[in-house]
This record gives structure tokens, C-alpha cells and sequence, in this order.
């Protein structure tokens, strides 16, 4: 018998362990996930707790109810990897062995990171949405908040679901002026990058959404410290923003156990291949999600569409041939505008989110890079696709793990043009 | 595509005036785009330009944190070194895309 072993039963390691036992002969491999948590967190549904669009114990399931007949559930924090014995210890001093491992223990927030971030005005004035205490008691605050310096604010990239901070602040327009408030709120969103939108058609396409909205942008602003007593935040070059409410997004990073593996970069996420998935530490250690360093978005969408190329490459991999599944980056996020409107954006490691039509070229029903009250449905309707198809593995309809490029308006530029 | 002149050749650029092709970089481009920045180049300077370009080519994410580790310099030198946005200012010297997030 033949061990797999995959670290992680959060969005993609739920996902392979789906994939992989129907694939698998189970007379010759044991499929074990071991997860410290007993929760699988709907983490898209952590944007909207705090406006209190969803209730907190509307985004929680429990882990084992998606872990398929067939695969070993372990539930025990894991301590590292001993990637030269092919073993991975557990806190209780257990080790696992394996002939194959999947890596996928995602990323998390490191505010300790960031100096003066922990303390006594965490979780009072200084806010994250990225976990869901942060989302549940940012929900408390924000019933009773009656107003002042709101300020979103990200600290480094790359974050997960890198447009959910502007999401947050668009979302949170609305949220204040449907409390008749909006007046007494000055929303702010400070942002290392040089500004709100970064990608020449998403900036010619969106940015009326600021103006819109009376959001100032502060960019360029490369956080050094949090003053919690004097609500005041410091960039390195100088810049100073005072705030009554902090929403920040601490620096991401892989969990603990990369590091004490010896197997990460300086955030901690794993060196991959970005186009096979696996390792560069090892052949017979394979990586998804948020836990690798591939120029991808870390978003659930991306580790749907890597699940599939994955499995693939793992089979063949199993059978000693050549793999040929290549990932190429793609992602398809929802983007939350306020006022019962989203966008859809679709791009991949090449191409740059555009205008058109989705999933259907020339007919949608969905719009990309445009607001409509279609895409806010269809950012609602997955949480019911996460829980009952992605995280179970069964395909999207008309949605390849490819990008395809029909239905997008893809000219140039007009900028580069000439 | 748009180009710009630069040390006596066309170079590929974005409308903001970032080189799209690393391969056409030399130092004299380099230097030439130092000045429109107002970057007085120094060999501390061409090291931390070194630098983000071996990142750029292993495809790793530029960021000020990764700068401050990298051995090269540390933030509060490299504010000094490219005053008022160093990023994206050192990037363009670099011949590098500037950061930027998914949309
Ligand atoms: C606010 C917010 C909004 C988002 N919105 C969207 C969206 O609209 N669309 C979208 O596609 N994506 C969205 N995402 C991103 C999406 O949730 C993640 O990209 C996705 O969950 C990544 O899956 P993963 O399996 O890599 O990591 P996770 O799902 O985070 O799973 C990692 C698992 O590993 C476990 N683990 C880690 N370390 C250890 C250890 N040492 N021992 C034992 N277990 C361990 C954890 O307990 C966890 O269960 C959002 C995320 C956030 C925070």
C-alpha cells in the first residue's frame, strides 16, 4: 500500500482529496488530510459579515462532512516536514509517511509582522476581515460605530484575494449610507501599490468607482508602524494617516510549519513550478493554493481551476510518465461594488482582466469589468457553488480550467497603441 | 506597442513608461531613465538594480519587505536611494514592470 499524503483540508486540499480518491485504486494507495481545524470557513463570506450581509454561523460547515469515504481525516496540528525521509511530524509527536505529498495548508495573517499592529487597540480600533474573529468582531464594532476616520488599509502583497480590501471599502460606502450615516464616515483606502487599480483597462474601466463613491486614495503608502494610542499609521517614507477605525489587511504569509520545514520563501509560501505544480524542493512534493509561490492570485477560483491540472500531473507522475498539465494562471473573481452590484473579472498569468461576455462568449448572461446587478447574484450563488461543487471537485459548467479568450474584448490597450 | 528613445535606441515602453522587454535594457538606458526621475546613480544604486532585475527573471514579487531582506540595502537606504516611491521609481530604471495587484 501506497501512502498519499495531503496537508491541509481547507479549499484545495478538500478539493484533491475529491479528485484524487476517485482516481486512485484503493486497494494500492491510502489517501490521509489531516487539518488541525474541525471548520472549513467559507472565507469569500469574511468580506461580508462585517455589514452584517451574512451572519458568521452562515460560513461555517464542519471539515468532515466534504472529506470523501475513502480518505483518512487526521485532525492534529502539523509540525514540519522531514522532506529527506519522506515523513511529516504532528504535534503529538506522530510522523506519517508518505510516497507522494500534497502541500496545501494555504496562507494567513501575520499583524506581528507589522510594528506596533498586536496590542492592546487590536481588535478595538485596529481591525482585520481576513479571519473570522476579525470578521465577526469588526461586525460588532460596526453596529455601534457612529462614524469618524474609516481607514482600509493593505500592508504588503501579495494578500489573498488581492481585491477584497477594495471590495471592503466599496462595500462599506454602502453599508453607511443605507444606515443614513454616509456624512459622518471619511473612508479612506491606503494602498502600497500607486493606486486603488493597477492594470491599464481595469484603471480606464473602474476608476470612476472612487470618485463615485467619495473614496480618497492614499497609494504608494509602505506601512512601517501602527501608532494604536494616537491612531495615526507611519509609511517608511514619511507619510502619516490618521484613522478612528483601522480595517487593515496584515502581511500574508504561509503557515509556521513551511518555515520550520526548511521549505519556504521569505513569506513562508513553497518555490513551485507555475505551470506543473510541483515543488522545486522535491519531486514527490506537489503544492496548491495560497501555500505556493506562483505569480497567480491566491483565490479559491485559482485553486478550483489548479485542482484540475494537478490531478492530472499527479496521475502521470504516478505512472512514471511525462506531465503534461500545464496551469496557466487563470482565475475568475467576483468583485463586490455596493449598492447590489459586482463585477466579474477573468484573466490568467498573460492576460490582463478585460471587458466582454462570460462564461458563454457573445452571450454571458455575465458581464466582465462592468457593474451589474447580474454579477452581484452570481457572487451570492458561490457560496452555494463552493460548498456544493467546487470544494466536492465536480466542474463549473461551462467553465474550462483554462482561460479561454473568446468573449473578451481583447485589443490592445488603446494607450499602447502606437 | 509605444517606444521611447533612449542612449540612441527605440525601446518598448507602456504609457507610463515602463520598458515591456527587459532583453532591450542596458546601462545606458538605465541611466538615461535615472534622469528623468531625477536619480543621481551611484554603484550602490546599480546593486540594488541588479537586484530587482534577478528577482524580475525568477518571477518573484517585488516588494519593499523582500528589498529590505535582500542584503543589498535596507528600506530606510533604499528611500534614500529613490526618494518618493522607490518601487515604482527603481523599477522603471530597472526596466521592469512596476508592481501591481490583479485589476
Ligand atoms: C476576505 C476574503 C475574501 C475572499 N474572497 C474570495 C472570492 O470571492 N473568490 C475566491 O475564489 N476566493 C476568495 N478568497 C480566497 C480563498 O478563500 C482562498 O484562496 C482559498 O481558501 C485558498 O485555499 P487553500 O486550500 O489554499 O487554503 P485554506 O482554504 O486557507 O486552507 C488551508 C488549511 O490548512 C490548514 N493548516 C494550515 N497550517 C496547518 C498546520 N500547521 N497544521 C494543520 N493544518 C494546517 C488550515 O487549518 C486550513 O484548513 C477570499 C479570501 C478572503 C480572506
Amino acid at each position: 500500500m501506497k501512502n498519499l499524503l495531503i496537508l491541509g483540508a481547507g479549499t484545495a486540499g478538500t478539493m484533491m482529496a475529491n479528485h484524487l480518491v476517485k482516481k486512485l485504486p484503493a486497494n494500492e494507495w491510502q489517501i490521509t488530510i489531516v487539518d488541525k481545524e474541525k471548520t472549513h470557513y467559507y472565507q469569500p463570506g469574511y468580506l461580508f459579515v462585517p455589514f452584517d450581509i451574512y451572519k458568521p454561523e452562515q460560513i461555517v460547515k464542519s471539515i468532515d462532512q466534504f472529506i470523501p469515504k475513502g480518505v483518512k481525516l487526521v485532525r492534529e496540528p502539523i509540525d514540519r516536514i522531514a522532506k529527506d525521509e519522506d515523513q511529516v511530524y504532528l504535534a503529538n509527536g506522530e510522523a506519517l509517511s508518505y510516497d507522494l505529498l500534497i502541500v496545501a495548508t494555504g496562507t494567513d495573517i501575520a499583524p506581528d509582522e507589522i510594528e506596533g499592529m498586536l496590542g492592546e487597540h487590536w481588535q478595538e480600533s485596529i481591525f482585520d476581515f481576513y479571519t473570522f474573529d476579525g470578521a465577526s468582531n469588526l461586525r460588532k464594532k460596526l453596529m455601534n460605530w457612529e462614524g469618524g476616520k474609516m481607514v482600509v488599509h493593505i500592508c504588503e502583497m501579495p494578500i489573498k484575494c488581492p481585491v477584497a480590501p477594495l471590495e471592503f471599502a466599496f462595500l462599506a460606502d454602502s453599508f453607511f449610507k443605507n444606515k443614513g450615516m454616509r456624512d459622518k464616515v471619511d473612508l479612506t483606502f491606503v494602498t502600497p501599490m500607486d493606486g486603488a487599480f493597477t492594470k491599464p483597462r481595469a484603471t480606464k474601466e473602474l476608476n470612476y468607482l472612487l470618485e463615485q463613491k467619495n473614496i480618497r486614495i492614499v497609494p504608494n503608502f509602505n506601512v512601517e508602524r501602527v501608532d494604536g494610542e494616537a491612531r495615526k499609521v507611519y509609511d517608511y517614507g514619511g507619510q502619516v494617516v490618521d484613522y478612528d477605525l483601522l480595517v487593515t489587511v496584515p502581511t500574508n504569509m504561509g503557515d509556521p510549519m513551511i518555515e520550520r520545514s526548511g521549505m519556504g520563501d521569505d513569506l513562508n509560501f513553497v518555490p513551485t513550478n507555475k505551470a506543473t505544480l510541483q515543488s522545486l524542493v522535491k519531486d514527490n512534493i506537489f503544492v496548491i493554493g495560497d501555500a505556493t509561490n506562483v505569480p497567480a492570485s491566491k483565490a479559491g477560483s485559482v485553486a478550483h481551476f489548479e485542482a484540475e491540472v494537478l490531478t492530472e500531473n499527479i496521475l502521470a507522475y504516478i505512472a512514471g510518465k511525462e506531465m503534461n498539465g500545464s496551469f496557466d494562471g487563470h482565475a475568475n473573481c467576483f468583485v463586490e461594488t455596493g449598492n447590489g452590484k459586482a463585477l466579474l473579472i477573468d484573466f490568467n498569468y498573460d492576460q490582463e482582466p478585460v471587458t466582454g461576455t462570460f462564461p458563454i462568449p457573445g452571450v454571458g448572461p455575465l458581464r466582465l469589468l462592468k457593474e451589474s446587478r447580474v454579477n452581484h447574484w452570481g457572487k451570492l450563488a458561490f457560496r452555494w457553488i463552493y460548498w456544493n461543487m467546487l470544494i466536492t471537485g465536480k466542474p463549473i459548467p461551462f467553465v474550462s480550467s483554462a482561460m479561454m479568450t473568446a468573449g473578451k474584448d481583447i485589443e490592445p490597450a488603446p494607450a499602447e497603441v502606437g | 506597442m509605444a517606444t521611447r528613445a533612449y542612449a540612441g535606441t527605440n525601446v518598448a515602453c507602456n504609457d507610463e513608461g515602463y520598458m515591456t522587454n527587459l532583453e532591450e535594457w542596458t546601462q545606458q538606458v538605465g541611466e538615461e531613465i535615472a534622469k528623468e526621475e531625477e536619480v543621481e546613480m551611484t554603484p550602490k544604486h546599480w546593486e540594488v538594480i541588479s537586484f530587482l532585475q534577478d528577482q524580475y527573471r525568477a518571477e518573484v514579487p517585488l516588494t519593499i519587505r523582500k528589498i529590505g531582506k535582500s542584503g543589498v540595502t535596507n528600506i530606510k537606504e533604499f528611500y534614500q536611494l529613490f526618494p518618493n516611491g522607490p518601487l515604482k521609481k527603481a523599477s522603471r530604471i530597472a526596466g521592469i514592470p512596476k508592481p501591481v495587484s490583479c485589476i
